[in-house]
């Protein structure tokens, strides 16, 4: 009863929210966006206890707002193929890892791909693929990879295609892992290019300490995706994936080229993948294969389908949830994948639409609540 | 590229492939007849394997017994350990289905929700052994490799005359044990009457249940029969190598999954088929090419196999799983 | 079905009934002449394993005609209906639309030549609204994607009346263009208004399709079908499970389809309605054209009274 209630009081906080003028709308949102900024800052008590540095043995508080940035890219691009399109993709490592990849192998003197380059073109050994080339590569390699994976694999059914994106991001990592010519094998790659930036005290200005202005990046990308996440969900494309989604036959007679849509879905959430893995990568200033264990899959997956699978705000309080917490409460980071098992059955079982859900999402498990008890009824 | 390596040892390497494919063959008749007769990817099932290791070691550890015991020993031992890490699997798995599946039926939850809850369930039981049971009892449980007492010793048996090629008897008894244990299952599931309801819900749930099957008796066997198997490999499994590990079923639940769906999934014989094909299929190409992509090998089976033969080598349903 | 959803219904129609002065904007572009070969099955055999939908049939839809499809129970029209449509690959035959083989081509593919149907059980997607399912049929007719929708790429020099009436948005509009996306999804919204208008549901509109009554559900399914601007439309049992009111609004409802510049093609078991609206009907039975011609030679024809009209059932 109690899920039922809470469905109706969220329905009414989000109509409410509708209904209200554009001006006071833009200007929550502008209040919301500037009190993200200032979160590295927050000092002010009470509100100081959600940061992680309390103690001496706690981790660094702007460090924590980046990753959690970081997986909340993830989490909306993997709401794109899980919530809107329906797809249940279990690889999405590989692609944030392919993305991490990416620029370290063209943007590191320390890669073998760019001392390769130095050899063969004559150029110094100071010499590597700059920053900025460097993201429309990722971007691409992921792109093309989501396309290659998704192409034969989309006509799967569901459940074959969880499997074998499952396989796909394994194979990327052992991939990294044995392909030491290329990948430095376990080794890793150091030295992964940081964005320009002007120099101070000869520090560059994306550095290791000041990790705020990394926070601040990663932010600006967040509210950027965010705006063209939601631009797709209100279009053509969104419509296209509901009707996919509820009833794939009836769709294509309508005219929606299925298989386009989720080869779409599909390659804007591997874009979304390896532009989170870049930035990733780009701060630690390190990649190696073990940081792409198949566990980061399912902590994605986590993210999205805890918050509320089919609606950006679900996903981002999932990936705010599964990052801050266990960075919070440290000394129980040995608990946090059996923390995810429990979490997921709890909320699966409990709450299936998430805690967070789409409105249309709500109602559709309280309708085939009602159907599976009509269905036990009749027998 | 090595095909020396593959053509001189040739005989040995299809013992090898025939005697890992027989673990997955095992495990992968869990996978098969819960997707028969649900639909549906019991993601834990790696786990329930996993369970059966550790089960193993535990029912050693009690009896104490270590490599080198006096045969009547051994055999005991080997008995003893087989039936307590089949009761093991099956509990698991039964309770799995408890747990994890039972609530969502009821409420109809769609096929992906059962999926999440599955790797939920996995991730739960894969901590239970490297976290939780660590914190209780410390070692052996956590997070690293653990030896498993060789009680039955490999000796060579016979060696097969004319290909120099040794036989040991742990091989012999995995390759026999498996094989036996899926006759037993085969004709279970096409002689018995419970057998006739686990097939007849596995062509038509609605008719079955019309003409009286009851179909979560059906869905409690299956996950008890698959558990039981899923036990029989886990001995087998450290007969042959003789450790286990927290994780140790994730990649081989993916490998007898691979196995199911080369099979064909929801059918029992494409099961013993795929498992026996992989294994070989691995042990080659690790012969050719390298081992360190073992598990690269298998995925790319799965994959091909999927694109142009999604219904497996001897095709699929359960129903119609007779030769 | 309540008696109140019937009741609801019917007085909706009589609303729209008045309403039926001006429907240019839902008015099709056709690109043939009345009464050329629009539609033509040509020897068509399907089988499943040993069964035989459809056995060598042969018949053609002529532009502009409201043809009815009728037959027995278990008598092919369906399997017809989903081999016109990409649902099945015919195993023997041609199905040729304007000319154009179309057998074993996508579904969305034939839509998008101009094929569009409705379902004998209902299949709207339900948790999406009334107009956003009308939506969906209209976006089979747009032309943005992925990348129009994000960057908002494509634009169009907007006509006078497109230009928003407001300063700034004006000059910049008149300097920028306007993104096809703007314009489409304004299009698409007009369009499926007045398609719900059309077909007598627009009152609801905003109500998700799964809440709607059935009688509105079925005639949103036609909205849905209608939006995609086919020169062909099928309806698969339009009628089943209205009353005879509701039938008589239907009848109106096809011809102001026909009206529009759609060719109907109509599966129905109601003779009466299936004689009072169509221009041909063609009878099957077992898979076989048994009977093809007007209404009133069909209904003359003993054949098919023997085959169809003489059962009792149909006959009360």
């Amino acid at each position: 009863m109690s899920q039922i209630t809470d469905a109706y009081r969220g329905l009414k906080l989000g109509e409410r929210w509708d209904h209200a003028p554009k001006p006071v709308r833009w200007f929550v949102m502008l209040l919301v966006v500037a009190f993200a900024f200032y979160l590295p800052y927050l000092n002010i008590l009470p509100f100081a206890y959600i940061r992680t540095d309390l103690t001496s043995s706690g981790s660094d508080w702007a460090s924590v707002l980046f990753l959690i940035v970081v997986y909340m890219i993830v989490a909306v691009g993997l709401n794109v193929v899980i919530g809107l399109a329906g797809l249940l993709d279990l690889g999405y490592v590989g692609f944030y890892a392919l993305g991490a990849y990416s620029i370290a192998l063209f943007g590191s003197t320390n890669s073998p791909v760019v001392e390769a380059m130095q050899s063969k073109f004559g150029l110094s050994e100071e010499w590597a693929v700059p920053f900025v080339v460097c993201i429309p590569i990722a971007i691409t390699m992921s792109l093309i990879a989501g396309v290659f994976l998704g192409a034969p694999t989309l006509r799967l059914r569901g459940d074959y295609l969880a499997i074998v994106t499952l396989g796909f991001g394994e194979i990327i990592r052992i991939t990294a892992r044995n392909l030491d010519g290329v990948t430095n094998g376990a080794a890793g790659i150091t030295q992964v290019p940081v964005p320009p930036g002007p120099e101070s005290d000869g520090r560059a200005f994306f550095n290791t300490i000041d990790a705020e202005r990394w926070y601040w990046l990663a932010l600006a990308i967040l509210i950027l995706i965010i705006f063209l996440a939601r631009r797709l969900e209100n279009s053509r494309v969104g419509r296209a994936w509901l009707a996919i989604r509820e009833d794939e036959d009836a769709a294509s007679v309508m005219g929606v080229a299925g298989f386009k849509f989720k080869l779409w879905a599909f390659a804007i959430g591997a874009t979304l993948g390896g532009l989170a893995g870049l930035l990733f990568g780009s701060k630690q200033q390190y990649v190696e294969p073990n940081a792409f264990m198949v566990q980061l899959s399912f902590l994605f997956v986590a993210m999205v389908v805890i918050g509320g699978s089919g609606n950006i705000y679900g996903a981002l309080t999932g990936a705010f949830l599964l990052t801050y917490l266990p960075e919070r409460f440290r000394d129980l980071v040995d608990w946090r994948p059996f923390a995810f098992g429990v979490a997921l059955v709890l909320v699966m079982i409990l709450r299936p639409q998430g805690l967070v859900p789409s409105r249309r999402r709500a109602r559709e498990f309280d309708d085939r609540r009602e159907e599976a008890k009509e269905a036990a009824a009749d027998v | 590229m090595d095909f020396d390596a593959l053509i001189s040892g040739l005989d040995r390497h299809t013992l090898d492939g025939i005697t890992r494919g027989s673990i997955y063959a095992l495990v992968a008749l869990g996978y098969t007849m819960v997707y028969g007769v649900m639909k549906l990817i019991n993601f834990a099932h790696s786990e329930v394997f996993m369970v059966g290791t550790w089960t193993v070691l535990g029912v050693y550890t009690v009896l104490g017994v270590t490599a080198g015991a006096g045969i009547g020993m051994v055999i005991a031992a080997t008995l003893l350990a087989l039936l307590a890490a089949m009761l093991a699997s099956a509990g698991t798995a039964l309770a799995v289905e408890r747990i994890a599946y039972r609530p969502l039926r009821k409420k109809g939850a769609p096929p992906l929700i059962f999926l999440i809850t599955g790797i939920g369930c996995s991730l739960v039981l894969v901590e239970i052994f490297g976290q939780v049971l660590r914190v209780v009892f410390g070692r052996p449980f956590g997070r690293v490799t653990v030896n498993i007492p060789s009680v039955l010793e490999t000796k060579t048996v016979f060696t097969i005359p004319g290909l120099d090629l040794a036989v040991s008897n742990t091989r012999i008894l995995i390759i026999v044990g498996a094989i036996v244990m899926m006759l037993a299952l085969d004709t279970f599931v096409n002689k018995s009457r419970l057998g006739r309801g686990v097939r007849a819900v596995a062509q038509d749930a609605d008719t079955a249940s019309l003409m009286g099957v009851n179909r979560e008796r059906v869905i409690m066997l299956v996950f008890v029969l698959g558990g039981a198997m899923a036990g029989v490999a886990a001995l087998l499994y450290t007969v042959q190598y003789d450790i286990t590990k927290f994780d140790i079923g994730f990649i081989i639940g993916l490998k007898a999954f691979t196995a199911a769906v080369l099979g064909g999934i929801g059918n029992l014989r494409g099961a013993l088929v795929g498992g026996l094909f992989l294994g070989i299929v691995e042990v080659y190409a690790s012969a050719i090419w390298d081992s360190s992509w073992t598990n690269v090998y298998a995925f790319v089976v799965l994959v091909v196999i999927l694109m142009f033969r999604p219904t497996g080598l001897l095709g699929e349903s359960l129903g119609k799983a007779r030769a | 079905m309540s008696e109140q959803t019937h009741a609801e219904s019917s007085t909706d129609t009589d609303v729209v009934l008045e309403d039926t002065s001006n429907h240019d904007q839902i008015a099709i572009e056709t690109s043939g002449e009345v009464g050329e070969v629009l539609l033509e099955l040509d020897h068509v055999t399907l089988r499943f394993g040993g069964v035989v939908a459809l056995n060598d049939v042969n018949f053609q839809i002529r532009r502009g005609e409201i043809l009815g499809l009728i037959g027995p129970n278990g008598a092919g029209k369906t399997t017809a209906f989903n081999a016109m449509t990409g649902v099945y690959t015919p195993t023997e035959g041609a199905i040729r639309f304007k000319g154009k083989e179309i057998a074993g081509i996508k579904p969305h593919t034939i839509n998008h030549l101009g094929i569009a149907r409705t379902f004998q059980n209902i299949r709207l997607f339900p948790e999406m609204s009334a107009m956003e399912n009308v939506m969906v049929g209209c976006d089979a007719r747009h032309k943005t994607s992925v990348v129009g929708v994000l960057f908002r790429t494509y634009r169009v020099r907007p006509s006078e009346e497109e230009l928003p009436e407001s300063g700034i948005r004006r000059s910049l509009a008149k300097v920028f263009g306007i993104s096809r996306h703007t314009l489409e999804e304004r299009a698409g919204r007009r369009r499926s208004m007045e398609l719900l208008r059309f077909v007598g549901i627009a009152d609801r509109a905003h109500e998700l399709a799964r809440n709607l009554p059935y009688g509105y559900q079925r005639r949103l399914e036609i909205a849905r079908a209608l939006a995609t601007e086919p020169e062909l439309i099928c309806l698969d049992e339009p009628a089943a499970g209205f009353n005879p009111a509701e039938k008589e609004d239907l009848m109106g409802l096809i011809r102001r389809i026909r009206d529009l510049g759609h060719t109907v093609l109509v599966i129905e078991h109601d003779m009466k309605l299936v004689l009072g609206v169509t221009d041909r009907i063609v009878v099957l039975e077992f898979g076989q054209k048994i009977a093809e011609g007007s209404p009133e030679e069909v209904a003359r024809n003993p054949k098919v009274i023997a085959a169809y009209l003489g059962e009792p059932d149909d006959a009360a």
